[in-house]
């Protein structure tokens, strides 16, 4: 198959993945180097190789690469006593939407279960072999991951940011 | 695909998938295409510098349908109208050229301009590097004869077999000029049978005709 069809019908997901970990134009720098990496194995890709999921196994480290150089670069900041001031972006989507905070505040495995799986489509026996976990735990995570969802789609939205400074102050002081 | 792995696809709560799908801003539309389009824009150009691209694509309207544009790192390796199936030319492209194949308005700016000066009228030759590796052999020598044919006047395929030191390959010069990778702009549609009609073109004769008759009129 020529690359740009593997563009045109996966595109979107790729997009979706990078959009729900990370802010926009972080996201579309991890979608780029997401599609440059595929374009450098392309020629050599086994025939029979699962590509969708091959790409999201990509945009998923691309972007948990980006999440975790952001926690390094924040490190310093614990040792002063206000805590980090949080991106522009944070608050552009606090006030957007509280629906990616509370995916992005998930535990890593409901996380997974819920970007990879109910929004990027994947199956679970999918999210199973992308990440390394065993399917009856993808399973449950995916069912504990929309429950906590709804806990926090269905509360006020202070309580749905409330966990997050809870989170943050937790990682903290560790 | 197993069944194992289709089963436990998501089927419940698509209101979930539906709200995630709104919070990053990915609903199928216009915006997204665009912004789709954009991204696919940088990608061929970081993809350009990093040369991991083996050709690029477009395509361009024209009084003769939509043209497809393609282009090697070296210049424009095919030309093809919407009759030869542009999907379908461009897996073939794929596998004669190679896979990674990307689509970039960008990249292929300048020939799509020089095609619509062209059809314009204000654009006699093509001033385009080309890139000939989907034409070898006699069909080459035959192809890279042609724009001796100057614009706006035809010859006969008996005459481009002389001119091109085969005088009697007048069958072979049909097939040369009637596959030519790169029409429109190696100007094939100005070989034409002794009768004057205009015989066999990748675009469909009427195509050929098309051709023929714009610059018969800017030459008048």
């Amino acid at each position: 198959m020529i690359f740009d069809r593997v563009v045109e019908l996966h595109g979107t997901t790729v997009l979706r993945v990078c959009r729900a970990l990370l802010d926009p134009i972080e996201a579309d720098d991890a979608w780029s180097e997401t599609f440059l990496a595929a374009l450098v194995a392309w020629p050599d890709l086994p025939a029979d190789v699962n590509v969708e999921a091959w790409l999201v196994t990509v945009a998923r480290r691309k972007a948990l690469d980006v999440v975790r150089a952001r926690g390094r670069r924040a490190q310093p900041v614990e040792h002063v006593p206000e805590p980090p001031a949080p991106p522009p972006f944070d608050e552009v989507v606090a006030r957007d939407d509280a629906l990616l905070r509370a995916v992005r505040a998930l535990p890593a495995g409901q996380r997974d279960a819920v970007v990879l799986h109910h929004l990027a489509g994947l199956s679970h026996l999918e999210v199973a072999e992308l990440t390394g976990r065993s399917h009856a735990a993808c399973r449950r995570a995916s069912a504990d991951g929309l429950a906590a969802l709804r806990r926090a789609l269905v509360s006020p939205p202070e309580a749905v940011l409330a966990p997050t400074p809870a989170t943050r102050l937790e990682g903290a002081t560790r | 695909m197993n069944d194992a792995t289709t089963a436990d696809r998501p089927t419940d709560d698509g209101s979930v998938r539906e709200r995630l799908v709104g919070a990053t801003g990915t609903r199928p539309g216009p915006a997204l295409d665009a912004h789709l389009d954009e991204l696919r824009d940088r990608l061929a150009d970081q993809a350009a510098s990093a040369r991991t691209v083996d050709v690029f694509w477009r395509t361009v309207t024209s009084p003769v349908g939509s043209l497809l544009l393609c282009a090697t790192d070296v210049g424009l390796v095919r030309v093809a109208f919407e009759v030869e199936g542009h999907d379908a030319v461009l897996d073939r492209v794929g596998v004669q050229v190679g896979p990674r194949v990307l689509r970039s308005p960008r990249r292929l700016d300048a020939a799509a301009a020089e095609i619509d000066e062209y059809f314009a009228g204000r654009r006699r030759d093509f001033d385009l590097v080309l890139d000939r590796r989907l034409s070898r052999g006699f069909q080459r020598t035959v192809l890279e004869h042609l724009p001796e044919i100057p614009y706006g006047r035809t010859a006969s395929y008996a005459s481009v077999a002389s001119a091109s030191g085969s005088p009697r390959a007048v069958r072979a010069v049909g097939t040369a000029c009637a596959t030519n990778p790169l029409p429109v702009v190696v100007p094939c549609h100005r070989v034409v049978r002794s009768d004057g009609t205009p015989g066999r073109y990748r675009g469909g004769e009427a195509a050929k005709a098309v051709l023929i008759g714009l610059e018969s009129e800017v030459v008048a």
